[in-house]
């Protein structure tokens, strides 16, 4: 089996793992008890807020462990939505193509008398400082935007968009669950206020993430009970979680450079592949891209058929984002870089990482334009599009 | 697979004959559309009960979108169809257009043999290549009324397996093999109607409500006030709310002029018909007009007629006996014996 799909999740680390035994075997004891074992749990706890810590360029009291990237998306934005509300600041800032924990909650402050401004991403997926600088208003209370997007992998501005926040004094977060562990990132040098990762986009376990919140950002609390996360966020720590997490950024830090060499040079070859393939487009833009992904769209075949027939092949891949249901719809990323909805029907994600080989991107390449080919023969859509000369 | 006990005993059946399963759910409105709140993107239960009903058979289950597909081709003509007047029938749009269409492609495209739904109806292959649909062993459940718009090609590569049993067999079967849906009671409505009010689902996807206007009777006289034609069917008596010394029967209704004609219980009543997108089984065409047996509804006793082929899919049906409330928009379905000779909708 081919694991093209690390953009969904990744495979635990033999360090994450290593990590997380002792607290899941004799170090059980719970963080806020007194007792040796208590502490010896806390211990474990504070080393692996400053492993984290480091790895952003933070401090380890800015940085607040959560159940995952979604949670931390959700506390930082309705908290500080909550409070710009209370200053009468009623207007939010982010981009059309977010993830859903994003998207979803600023539909949730919407019906709560927010409005918020969807900033265009160009059809590279690409946000323009200049178009952030002139949607700001005196009444905007917070500005977020992914540093990476988790379809397209396109990156952002990060810098520069943290810049137009700060030049008019507004914060600015980022959901960066795709570039944690994959791009150099440094909270302070990058002027980012609020930071969301999740652990297992990186080798960590699941169910595990953090939120940065830099110090002089008053945040409040997201679940009410005992004094973990500093009285922020209640409930006994998930350890083993945040102890392997950690353990998985700090390998992927410090491995970063020559993992995205290798990484890249297959994403690049997947890419050079798969152009040549008739009515085929890649999405997304090819300079500011995330060294594993790659996103492609092939005319005449629904993503769904496509996924399975990889799959029947042994290669694990994705498109769009499935619904409760389990069915696909037209990715809202594609849709927002201008894609056609029966084109963006037929999309691919292919994401890969260092525990990718070359051999099997070029099985994946043997495979791919075959399945093509294959399901065009049989599609409707396909034949209409011949009959039309298009194509 | 619905989620329900005929797809779920199909899949069992099917996999206890040796059959790889892959098991196929349709994901065809959102509850939104059929004016739903909640935020669940269909009949989540059901999807989870066809999810569970494979996974225990070691089946792998997908659902396919075909959101689109059934709301061009089955939703919006339902629509179009009673604003002209007319009685739809979505059931049968729905596996034309987009139910077995999109099993087949999906059978094809995934390598597949055949294809199967938990229809009550069976298959049979003649000798000289033709593949012929008759009616489930079960008189009371067959099915085969909804699918005489399938294809050559289509039943070439179809399965029934619960054709041969009763709905009675089928139920026990379901609870031996100790199937979620065992319990499940059998869905009546129309899916994307599941409160049966489509007057309420016209006025909701349409964004109007239907403008009341007069009953007339067969002299021309206005004998009371409707709440807008798309509201009854030819042959209705129920509901009219016009007092009259003698039974009334909605017999005309004119989209045009708002007007619904209500008359004696003769006027419903027609002898001949007219059918276009018509699909044949039995045979390529007609060159001689034939003798067979008619529905014009899917529960309707089958009654004796002569067909005429009228053009390259239209017929022309005359019963021996007058047929009461033919509606114009359901379907004419033909039969010889069991086998179902073809079908088209009445114009």
């Amino acid at each position: 089996m081919i694991y093209f799909d690390n953009a969904a999740t990744t495979c635990v680390s033999k360090t994450a793992l290593d990590a997380m035994m002792p607290a899941l075997t004799e170090n059980y004891g719970n963080p806020s008890s007194l007792h040796l074992l208590g502490q010896t749990s806390n211990q474990a706890l504070d080393e692996a807020r400053q492993t984290v810590a480091k790895c952003l360029g933070a401090q380890p009291n800015e940085i607040y462990f959560t159940s995952g990237g979604s949670e931390a998306d959700n506390w930082a934005i309705t908290q500080m939505a909550l409070q710009g509300q209370k200053k009468g600041k009623n207007h939010l800032i982010t981009t059309t193509f977010e993830h859903h924990a994003v998207l979803h909650t600023m539909k949730r402050l919407e019906k709560n008398g927010f409005e918020v401004t969807y900033l265009d991403v160009h059809e590279d997926g690409v946000v323009r400082p200049e178009d952030l600088e002139a949607a700001i208003r005196p009444e905007t209370a917070l500005v977020t935007i992914m540093y990476a997007n988790n379809e397209i992998g396109t990156i952002q501005p990060v810098e520069e968009l943290a810049k137009v926040c700060h030049d008019h004094k507004v914060l600015f977060h980022t959901d960066a669950v795709q570039a944690v562990g994959h791009l150099p990132i440094d909270v302070k040098a990058q002027g980012i206020d609020m930071l969301s990762l999740s652990g297992h986009k990186f080798h960590g376990p699941k169910g595990v993430g953090a939120l940065y919140c830099r110090r002089g950002v008053r945040l409040t609390n997201f679940i009410e009970g005992g004094a973990q996360e500093r009285n922020r966020r209640a409930g006994t720590e998930n350890l083993p979680g945040i102890c392997g997490m950690a353990a998985a950024l700090q390998e992927a830090c410090d491995n970063m450079e020559e993992n995205n060499a290798r990484v890249s040079a297959m994403r690049d070859k997947l890419i050079a592949g798969i152009t040549p393939i008739p009515c085929t487009r890649i999405n997304g833009s090819l300079e500011h891209r995330l060294p594993g992904n790659v996103n492609a769209s092939f005319e005449g075949i629904e993503g769904e058929s496509l996924l399975l027939r990889l799959d029947l092949a042994g290669i694990c891949a994705s498109s769009g984002s499935a619904c409760t249901s389990g069915s696909l719809d037209p990715s809202h990323v594609l849709l927002a870089i201008g894609t056609p909805v029966e084109v963006a029907h037929g999309s691919l994600r292919l994401s890969l990482d260092e525990v990718n080989t070359m051999e099997e991107v070029d099985y994946c390449l043997e495979q791919l334009p075959k399945i093509v080919e294959l399901l065009r023969s049989m599609s409707p859509v396909w034949e209409q599009m011949q009959k039309e000369g298009r194509c | 697979m619905s989620g329900g006990v005929d797809s779920s005993a199909a899949a069992l059946m099917l996999s206890d004959l040796g059959y790889e399963v892959l098991g196929v759910t349709l994901h065809l409105y959102d509850n939104e559309t059929i004016g739903l709140e909640s935020r669940t993107c269909c009949s989540l239960d059901d999807v989870e009960d066809a999810r569970r009903t494979c996974w225990s058979l070691g089946c792998k289950h997908f659902t396919l979108n075909r959101k689109e597909l059934f709301l061009n081709e089955v939703i919006t003509p339902f629509v179009s169809t009673y604003q002209q007047g007319h009685t739809p029938n979505p059931c049968i749009d729905c596996n034309r257009q987009v139910k077995i269409p999109a099993l087949y492609r999906f059978m094809r495209e995934m390598s597949g043999e055949v294809f199967a739904t938990g229809h009550y109806v069976r298959v049979e292959h003649t000798a000289d290549g033709r593949h012929l649909l008759k009616k489930g062993l079960d008189a009371k459940k067959d099915q085969s009324y909804m699918l005489y718009t399938m294809t050559q090609e289509q039943l070439a590569h179809a399965v029934f397996p619960l054709g041969e049993f009763t709905k009675e067999q089928i139920r026990q079967f379901a609870q031996e093999k100790q199937l979620t849906s065992a319990h499940k009671p059998d869905s009546q409505d129309i899916c994307f109607v599941p409160d049966g009010d489509y007057v309420d689902f016209l006025t909701r996807h349409t964004g109007h409500a239907p403008e009341p206007g007069p009953f007339l009777n067969p002299e021309g006289k206005v004998i009371g006030t409707h709440r807008g034609y798309v509201g009854y069917t030819i042959g209705q008596r129920k509901g009219l709310g016009v007092p009259a010394a003698s039974r009334l029967y909605v017999y005309e209704k004119d989209p045009e002029t708002n007007i619904v004609r209500l008359g004696e219980e003769f006027r419903i009543y027609r002898q001949e018909l007219d059918a276009n997108r018509v699909n044949f089984i039995g045979m390529d065409s007609i060159s001689q007009p034939i003798r067979c047996k008619a529905k014009i509804r899917y529960h309707h006793a089958e009654q004796p007629c002569t067909v005429v082929q009228t053009g390259a899919d239209s017929i022309h049906v005359t019963f021996d006996e007058p047929q009461r409330a033919i509606a114009p928009g359901q379907s004419l379905v033909l039969y010889d014996g069991d086998y179902v000779l073809g079908g088209g909708t009445i114009l």
